[in-house]
């Protein structure tokens, strides 16, 4: 890397130089043509630099590309990213072809073409058939690729299939919170933004019986193997879920719930070894502007074998048996059936939600920032 | 030829009008509130250059952050107080605000005012043959609203709790709540209020130029005989009158949100401990009409710079543009689309996924007209007989920059890959060359290229051509990495990189970007340095510079009031007859009847030689008209 940096830096300062340096040339080359006069030499060393700087600019380009390849994401580590991958790089090759063919012509008719005393420009105002000839052409080509694109993005964006694990990621300035259906029903529990307190975040509503043994988490775990459907929810400000190894991306948006559902092929100690790098560790993280702790806000991610994940799910105790005090907003009618879950954890004096100090919590994490 | 004696008579009478000039208006009037569309002009575009140069240097500030983390800043502390923190760095909350209100700053003060603002200003009535601007006094209006504008937005950045710092999108909820973010407060309102009167501004000016064009063209002016910079402004023009409104409405409703207690845009938010009352609103109703103008002003900052490029590119290489209708017809398919596609910014955002698929449709489409304009540039160019002026390499720059910018367009509107791209560093590389690059080289080659007409006298070209590569170069090495640091899925508007990517796998490249554009900006001041040296100490123009067909070359090197003396002159042919065959010189000014060039006509334009008499005779009718309504 710091090859490139020196390399394109010393490129940068060589032609500053260069042209520095024939800064007297110019001059005498422009006294020569000044005004109405016939331009000079500056004109050559112009002409001459635009070829020049194209192709050396080019080597520079394919040179710090080769340089980088190595430091972008590694294979996609979902179903589906592995098509968006693919048509990205071949799409990246098109144009990439497009780009240097046009730019080639560009600058190097520019230099062939620069004034010469003896010749005049040919007067050559239009040509019907080329026109049509680079119209219908990109026209055509920009079809093909809309249509392959519009295919991957339907598949992606059909509707979850029925059997998906649902996960509920809400996020809040600045950390995201997980929720899951718990083990007895794949169902999530309803959620009123009104019931956010402190402690229940994400604003569970105890009076609605799925949400007994539903499980929070501040760390996203997902099955490998299997669709997972994301139900995403923001408390505060726009959010935007961005898991960048699966190519997952959907804003958060606060009274809009949004989702996205992918299938992950790997899980976090295949990648490992896949990365060779010990410490790799999946991530969640925000790419919507939302205040100033926006680049910390993270989560960790771990993506485990199905099995694994039931195992894990298991041994979650579920959010009211963590927080018995919620037992009092469960309406008489369900009460027994609350228990079952809650009853497990000790009836502890039932702490009453103060409602929220996420002012503090929030303050903090800006306080922390500084 | 008929342009010497078009010099000769402007010179004699200028020198009569100078002192009478004088007479008739003081310094404020000349030049403060001027009525007149060429000091409005300049008006418009020192204040973008001042623009420029505040918008860049906050990117310097951030860019700094970004490439060099650890660096202590204490040095920067006169300047910015207490937005450096105790350790030396940077406040997370400052740098949001910088990224704010450098895309603010750059969009819209630079890039529509500066450039459109300057441009529209000077060349229309000068190329289609006009005294002035349809309203002179609306004119010298919509300069003043921008600069109240420009003081309320700069006055923002001087704010304790900051200026806005949500974005130059400005996206609700962050922006309505106040608590959610300190840029929220105060600054937030005066943006929204700078921003309010901006686009006042920008439809005074945009009513008039578009009348103008369609109402004070010269005798034989026909709509097919306009230059494509004119042709550029108008369709500029008709863009911004027809989304502007739409921002404001948009503003309009935050707010409403921010201080009536209304919810158009929030909806079930708990935020600082309380969950808030309102219910209903939507924040994507915001992006949806934000875009709306958002998308149509990527042309409004690109098409001027294309109108000047088609021009510089003619006139330097001697050769007619290639495709004259050609290059209309994609400029008009580009407006028209333009107010379709805004939805492929929203891809990700929970919007209904067919929607996405019909905008991802419509956004690949208007890649085809752009694709046309460029092979056409490149067309023009083939066989001419082609003169590097600094304009010159401006033009060629920005059609370079335009293919590398817009390609990766193709990519980012295809809505399945935007998923992976969508705010990353891919699309900052993406529209910084396609859209702030290009119009910037596109600004560039219009003040070169028109300096001559504003000042009488000329830059330094050698100045120039060093300004030009540095920023050539400059520019590329600042946005070409980037697309690697979005490949490898780098978010924006991050502070820092610490928590996305642990192993801060492209430090060096942030540092080697963050060196590219200090080197950049420094060359600015090259350029800043000719420009206002040259406008006292340059050496003094001659009538016509780059020996140009167009109108504006036949006036005198500096028009006075009401821009030629005498009789407006009449306009018989298309500005592009360069290095026509069998024709003297290797340019035929619009001025110059065919009749006077038997020698070069084609078998068509020999008819049109008929037609002169009804033109010629325009010219009794015009004197009586002016004659009844008491003017020139």
């Amino acid at each position: 890397m710091v090859y490139i940096v020196g390399l394109l830096a010393a490129v940068l300062l060589v032609l500053t130089l260069v042209v520095l340096n024939r800064m007297s040339v110019f001059t005498k080359g422009f006294a020569a043509g000044a005004g109405s006069d016939k331009p000079g030499v500056a004109n050559k060393i112009n002409g001459a630099l635009l070829p020049i700087v194209f192709f050396g600019g080019s080597l520079a380009g394919v040179w710090s590309f080769i340089e980088s390849a190595p430091k972008f994401l590694p294979a996609s580590a979902s179903e589906h990213g592995v098509h968006t991958d693919t048509m990205f790089w071949w799409f990246m090759a098109i144009v990439t072809v497009a780009f240097f063919l046009t730019s080639a012509l560009l600058f190097v008719f520019a230099f062939r073409y620069q004034y010469d005393p003896k010749r005049r420009a040919t007067f050559y105002p239009d040509n019907h058939r080329l026109e049509l000839a680079w119209t219908v052409i990109p026209a055509v080509v920009m079809a093909i690729m809309v249509f392959m694109g519009w295919r991957v993005w339907r598949d992606i964006t059909q509707e979850a299939p029925a059997d998906a694990y649902v996960v509920e990621v809400t996020g809040k300035q600045f950390n995201w919170i997980a929720r899951y259906p718990g083990v007895d029903d794949n169902k999530l529990g309803s959620y009123n933004y009104k019931l956010i307190d402190a402690t229940n975040e994400v604003g569970i509503d105890m009076s609605d019986e799925a949400s007994f043994d539903d499980v929070v988490s501040s760390t996203l775990y997902i099955p490998k193997g299997v669709p997972v459907l994301l139900k995403i929810r923001a408390r505060d400000v726009l959010h935007s879920v961005f898991l960048p190894h699966l190519r997952v991306k959907m804003d958060a948006v606060p009274g809009m719930p949004t989702k996205f559902w992918f299938k992950a092929t790997k899980s976090t100690d295949e990648m490992k070894a896949e990365t060779n790098d010990p410490n790799f560790e999946y991530r969640l993280n925000c790419t919507e502007i939302c205040g100033p702790g926006h680049f910390s806000m993270k989560m960790n991610v771990v993506v485990l074998e199905e099995d694994e994940f039931k195992a894990w799910l298991k041994s979650q105790k579920s959010f009211l048996a963590m927080n018995t005090g919620y037992l009092e907003r469960v309406p008489a009618r369900l009460k027994a059936k609350a228990m079952k879950y809650a009853g497990e954890a000790e009836e502890a004096p039932a702490e009453e939600a103060a409602p929220a100090d996420s002012t503090a919590s929030a303050a903090g994490a800006a306080a922390s920032l500084r | 030829m008929a342009t010497a004696a078009t010099t000769h008579d402007a010179h004699a009478h200028h020198e009569h009008d100078h002192e009478h000039e004088h007479h008739e208006q003081n310094f404020i009037q000349k030049y403060v509130f001027s009525e007149d569309h060429k000091m409005i002009a300049k008006q418009y575009l020192i204040t973008g250059i001042i623009w420029a140069f505040i918008g860049g240097l906050l990117s310097i500030l951030f860019r700094l952050q970004l490439g060099f983390p650890d660096l202590k800043l204490e040095g920067l502390r006169w300047l910015l107080g207490n937005w450096i923190s105790a350790e030396g760095k940077l406040e997370p909350e400052f740098y949001l605000a910088l990224v704010t209100m450098h895309g603010t700053i750059m969009v819209f003060f630079v890039l529509t005012a500066g450039l459109s603002g300057t441009f529209s200003n000077f060349l229309i009535p000068l190329q289609i043959g006009a005294r002035d601007m349809a309203s002179g006094f609306l004119n010298m209006l919509s300069y003043w609203f921008f600069l109240v504008a420009s003081v309320i937005m700069l006055s923002s950045l001087f704010l304790s709790t900051g200026p806005a710092s949500g974005g130059w999108v400005i996206y609700p909820p962050l922006s309505a709540l106040p608590q959610a973010s300190p840029g929220s407060g105060m600054g937030m309102t005066l943006w929204l209020v700078a921003m309010a009167l901006f686009i006042v501004s920008q439809l005074m000016g945009g009513l008039n130029y578009v009348t103008t064009i369609i109402n004070l063209r010269t005798r034989g002016m026909s709509f097919s005989k306009l230059p494509l910079t004119i042709w550029s402004f108008f369709f500029t023009a008709v863009l911004g009158i027809l989304s502007f409104p739409v921002l404001f409405s948009a503003a309009l409703l935050l707010i409403f949100d921010r201080s009536f207690g209304t919810s158009f845009y929030i909806s079930e938010i708990y935020i600082g401990g309380e969950a808030l009352p309102q219910q209903g609103g939507s924040a994507i109703l915001f992006q949806h009409l934000f875009w709306f103008l958002g998308h149509p002003e990527v042309y409004i900052v690109l098409l001027p710079a294309l109108g000047i490029t088609s021009e510089v590119i003619a006139t330097n290489a001697r050769k007619p543009i290639f495709g004259y209708r050609a290059m209309i017809g994609s400029m008009l398919g580009i407006t028209l689309l333009a107010f379709i596609v805004w939805a492929h910014h929203m891809f990700v955002t929970g919007m209904n996924p067919f929607l996405g698929s019909v905008f991802m449709f419509l956004t690949l489409i208007i890649a085809v007209p752009s694709a046309v304009k460029g092979f056409n540039y490149i067309t023009t160019l083939w066989r001419g007989n082609i003169i590097f002026t600094p304009a010159m390499l401006f033009s060629i720059g920005l059609v370079s920059l335009f293919v590398a910018g817009g390609i990766t367009g193709i990519i980012l509107g295809n809505a399945a890959l935007d998923i992976q791209l969508h705010d990353t560093y891919f699309v900052v590389a993406h529209f910084h060359l396609v859209m702030g690059s290009a119009s910037f080289f596109g600004l560039m080659a219009g003040v070169y290229h028109w300096f001559p007409k504003m000042f009488g006298r000329m830059m330094n070209p050698t100045l120039g051509y060093i300004h030009f590569w540095i920023s050539f170069i400059g520019v590329f090495c600042v946005f070409l990495p980037m697309h690697y640091i979005g490949i490898a899925g780098f978010p924006r508007r991050y502070y820092s990189f610490s928590t996305y990517d642990l192993t801060n796998s492209f430090a060096d490249m942030n540092m080697f970007i963050s060196a590219a554009a200090i080197v950049t900006f420094a060359a600015q001041a090259l350029f800043a340095w000719n420009f206002f040296y040259s406008i006292f100490k340059g050496k003094k123009s001659v009538q016509n510079p780059w020996h140009s067909n167009t109108l504006e070359w036949t006036a005198p090197i500096k028009p006075g009031h009401g821009n030629w003396e005498g009789p407006i002159p009449a306009v018989y042919r298309w500005p592009y007859d360069y290095s026509k065959p069998g024709a003297v010189e290797d340019y035929i000014p619009q001025t110059v009847p065919f009749s006077a060039t038997p020698e070069s006509n084609l078998p068509e334009e020999t008819e049109q030689i008929a037609l002169e008499k009804d033109i010629d005779e325009l010219h009794t009718e015009q004197r009586i008209v002016s004659a009844k309504s008491g003017g020139h």
